[in-house]
């Protein structure tokens, strides 16, 4: 490990000292039972299965081809049903709170007159779409899929490292993870009562069809909407799109007519009702946005904003989700929900105020810092884990535009025990869960555990040499 | 004053396409200084789509025209009876709130030569007083000259050539108000010629700024005046683009040929 992180003593979720904590106790047998060599049978099983399956992710900016496979590791992550009942109220909270906030800017803007949160970061916020004011989606939601990065500290203390109210990725692996659990190692789901995540997609095609628009008077008919098979997520797409039972579809197999979005089909144009798309804002309709977009429905922004068809999310969510913004959802929790946050914020300082970017720019060598849109883990600063040179060179960059950044302590992520080369070895851990909103706000419990594989490492990333497992949360 | 209108589009293809959609501004706007006495717009085999009151307050309508086709026509009728409220947009209902247009669009940014001009509004006793002299600022620095800007055209450029449309006008008086942290936006209408000899463009283009304690105010660069009587409008957006009265895509590879023409009358003083 390196240097500032022998200072630091990190929380190990199943070790404390000597004892097993609770969670984790029919592991240790599991774990003792395996020889090294029935240990790499299984890893390469679980790898070929992974191969079969086809689950890739694209890694940009290093050459070569960008499809590789994302590195899976056997060793469970376990939660006691006591804490993820905590877990869930915090993050079903934020998911209310977070989607108050949306129909609050589009619409009055209270809080905003309530001076609880600055105009200009919501309403000259890249992420704001004017197009959209005015207009309230049905059930009053805009972000349907709610996915909540979390970190953990200590035995009770979780933060929130950020929100994603777009389009979130890597459910699929929280699927995937499972099943490949499941059948390699059934032994453990007898052995531990954990709580089934399978129920994903039908509370996914539950929560589009109860979003469906106005227009629509029968059952809706739902389609994924994906930029293509080039995109990093596709598979995912796909996958999704196979376990509800609905069609994949790009721009192009999409049109307006009258006033709906219609699909071809070999039986002839079908109406479309809810849109569950994996496309940003800016590429869905040239006649709205941009201009040049190819992957978009042109006239789709007409449709949705008249009650023809409904989009997820919603065009505009991502202005709560920004990082700038992020620093005000508890802020959010209290003025709309009259709640105090049962998550916690990492304290961030955000280099747009003189006060604070003077103190990121003298203490950069403890921090970590990020650009405001910036996301994948790219073009950030973990001030421990750098050089001297490093850390010049982005002193420069942050005083060239300081709005772009901010900057967070480097947290203690804790550690979870991690198949290694040499045995078993702890390594640092984040959670997203993925929450549905729609009628009713649901939460299957687990979620994608990232890992960060390399050791001493506290960036999980994919993209940046990071691994995922399987998440349990054990039936009380 | 009762103004009529007879606006017709004609879009024409060099190959049928397939089918094509539109997004409509050509509805005229509600508030105190302009009433609809009637009106209609017209797509030739257009099914009507959706239509909306969006949260600029601008009514919106979408129209498909299913192909092959290989000839559109819009047209747009009706009369408007106006007063003159000396710019105010008094009355007029929307959402948007007014720091949104403060943010720069493409065609709207400032180089050094439009920060310049920005500098008119030194030494301004209020803000409704800067609004004034930046828009005399523009009016002195763009001459009115057909044929010489484009649809692309960018404030910067056009000031550059010291010449332009009212597009080029509208856009070079929003971009120098932001910069002196007045939301500012484009609005589209229509204009009366009045026939005193002062160059004028029917399919019209202007600004609006908003003054606190006012609100918005339309000025027009292009004429050196605030909209009055002769003016009718149809929306508004943060820029040309953004407030196009009509928003079209075409599905087929074949080459659109436009033919716009615009009357605006005084049937009654």
């Amino acid at each position: 490990m390196g240097e500032a992180s022998a200072l630091t003593t990190y929380f190990n979720e199943m070790y404390q000292s000597d004892t097993v904590r609770l969670p984790y106790a029919r592991l240790e047998d599991w774990t003792r039972s395996m020889p090294a060599e029935l240990r790499q049978m299984k890893q390469a099983e679980a790898e070929s299965l992974f191969r079969r399956i086809g689950i890739t992710f694209a890694v940009y900016g290093e050459g070569g081809d960008p499809d590789r496979l994302i590195p899976f590791d056997m060793f469970p992550r376990v939660f006691t049903n006591a804490e993820w009942t905590r877990l869930e109220r915090g993050i079903k909270q934020r998911a209310r709170a977070l989607n108050a906030f949306l129909l609050d800017v589009y619409g009055r803007g209270e809080i905003v007159r309530a001076g609880r949160i600055p105009a200009r970061l919501v309403y000259q916020n890249d992420a704001y779409e004017k197009a959209v004011a005015g207009i309230v989606p049905p059930k009053g939601v805009y972000s349907h899929i709610v996915g909540i990065d979390l970190v953990r500290t200590g035995p009770d203390e979780f933060f929130v490292l950020e929100d994603n109210c777009r389009t979130p990725s890597g459910v699929s692996y929280m699927l995937e993870n499972r099943e490949i659990m499941m059948r390699m190692f059934p032994e453990l789901f007898r052995e531990n009562r954990i709580e089934p995540v399978d129920r994903y997609p039908d509370l996914l095609r539950r929560t589009l069809a109860s979003v469906a628009p106005p227009k629509c008077n029968s059952e809706p008919t739902i389609v994924i909407l994906t930029p293509g098979h080039f995109n990093s997520a596709y598979y995912e797409h796909s996958f999704l799109a196979d376990l509800m039972g609905v069609e994949l579809v790009e721009g192009q197999d999409l049109f307006v007519e009258g006033e709906f979005v219609w699909m071809r089909t070999t039986e002839g144009p079908r109406k479309v009702d809810v849109i569950y798309r994996r496309i940003d804002d800016a590429y869905i309709d040239p006649l709205c946005f941009r201009p040049d977009s190819m992957l978009g429905v042109p006239g789709l922004m007409d449709v949705y904003r008249s009650g023809g068809v409904s989009i997820c999310s919603a065009p505009g969510a991502g202005v709560a989700d920004d990082k700038a913004v992020y620093t005000f959802v508890p802020e959010m929790i209290r003025f709309y929900l009259g709640e105090e946050p049962i998550l916690q914020n990492v304290p961030t300082w955000q280099c747009a105020k003189a006060d604070d970017c003077k103190y990121v720019l003298e203490n950069l060598g403890e921090l970590v810092v990020k650009e405001v849109h910036g996301s994948g883990g790219y073009g950030m600063l973990v001030g421990p884990k750098s050089t001297a040179e490093q850390i010049a060179g982005f002193a420069d960059r942050i005083k060239a535009d300081p709005g772009n950044y901010i900057a967070q302590p480097t947290l203690a992520l804790s550690t979870v025990p991690t198949f290694v080369e040499q045995g078993i070895a702890p390594r640092h851990v984040d959670l997203r869960p993925y929450c549905l909103v729609g009628e009713r706000i649901e939460l299957v419990p687990g979620g994608l555990t990232r890992v960060a594989l390399k050791e001493g490492s506290l960036v999980v990333n994919s993209s940046q040499g990071g691994g995922v497992k399987d998440t349990w949360v054990l039936a009380e | 004053m009762i103004l009529s209108v007879d606006h017709r589009t004609v879009y024409r293809y060099t190959l049928p396409v397939r089918g094509i959609v539109q997004s409509h501004r050509l509805t005229p706007s509600i508030f105190d200084g302009q009433k609809v006495l009637d009106w209609s717009v017209e797509v030739s085999d257009g099914q009507k789509g959706g239509g909306f009151r969006d949260g600029a307050g601008d009514w919106v309508q979408a129209w498909t025209v299913t192909g092959p086709v290989s000839e559109v026509i819009v047209s747009v009728r009706g009369k408007v009876e106006t007063i003159d409220l000396t710019g105010l947009l008094r009355g007029h209902k929307e959402t948007i709130p007014r720091e949104a247009y403060l943010n720069a669009t493409a065609p709207t940014e400032v180089d050094a030569a439009l920060a310049e001009l920005a500098a008119a509004a030194e030494g301004a006793t209020d803000r409704l007083d800067a609004a004034h002299r930046l828009c005399a600022a523009v009016s002195e620095a763009i001459n009115y000259e057909p044929g010489v800007t484009a649809a692309h055209t960018t404030a910067a450029e056009a000031l550059a050539l010291g010449e332009g449309v009212c597009q080029d006008h509208a856009h070079a008086l929003i971009a120098i108000a932001r910069r002196n942290d007045l939301p500012a936006r484009y609005v589209s209408g229509y204009l009366h010629a009045s026939g005193d000899g002062e160059p004028h463009e029917a399919a019209h283009a202007w600004a609006e700024v908003w003054i606190e304690g006012l609100g918005w105010i339309g000025f027009d660069p292009a004429n050196g005046c605030c909209p009055d009587e002769r003016y009718i409008r149809l929306g508004s957006g943060l820029d040309a683009q953004d407030a196009a009265p009509i928003r079209g895509i075409s599905r087929g590879s074949a080459a659109e040929i436009l033919d716009v023409t615009v009357a605006v009358q005084a049937v009654q003083q």
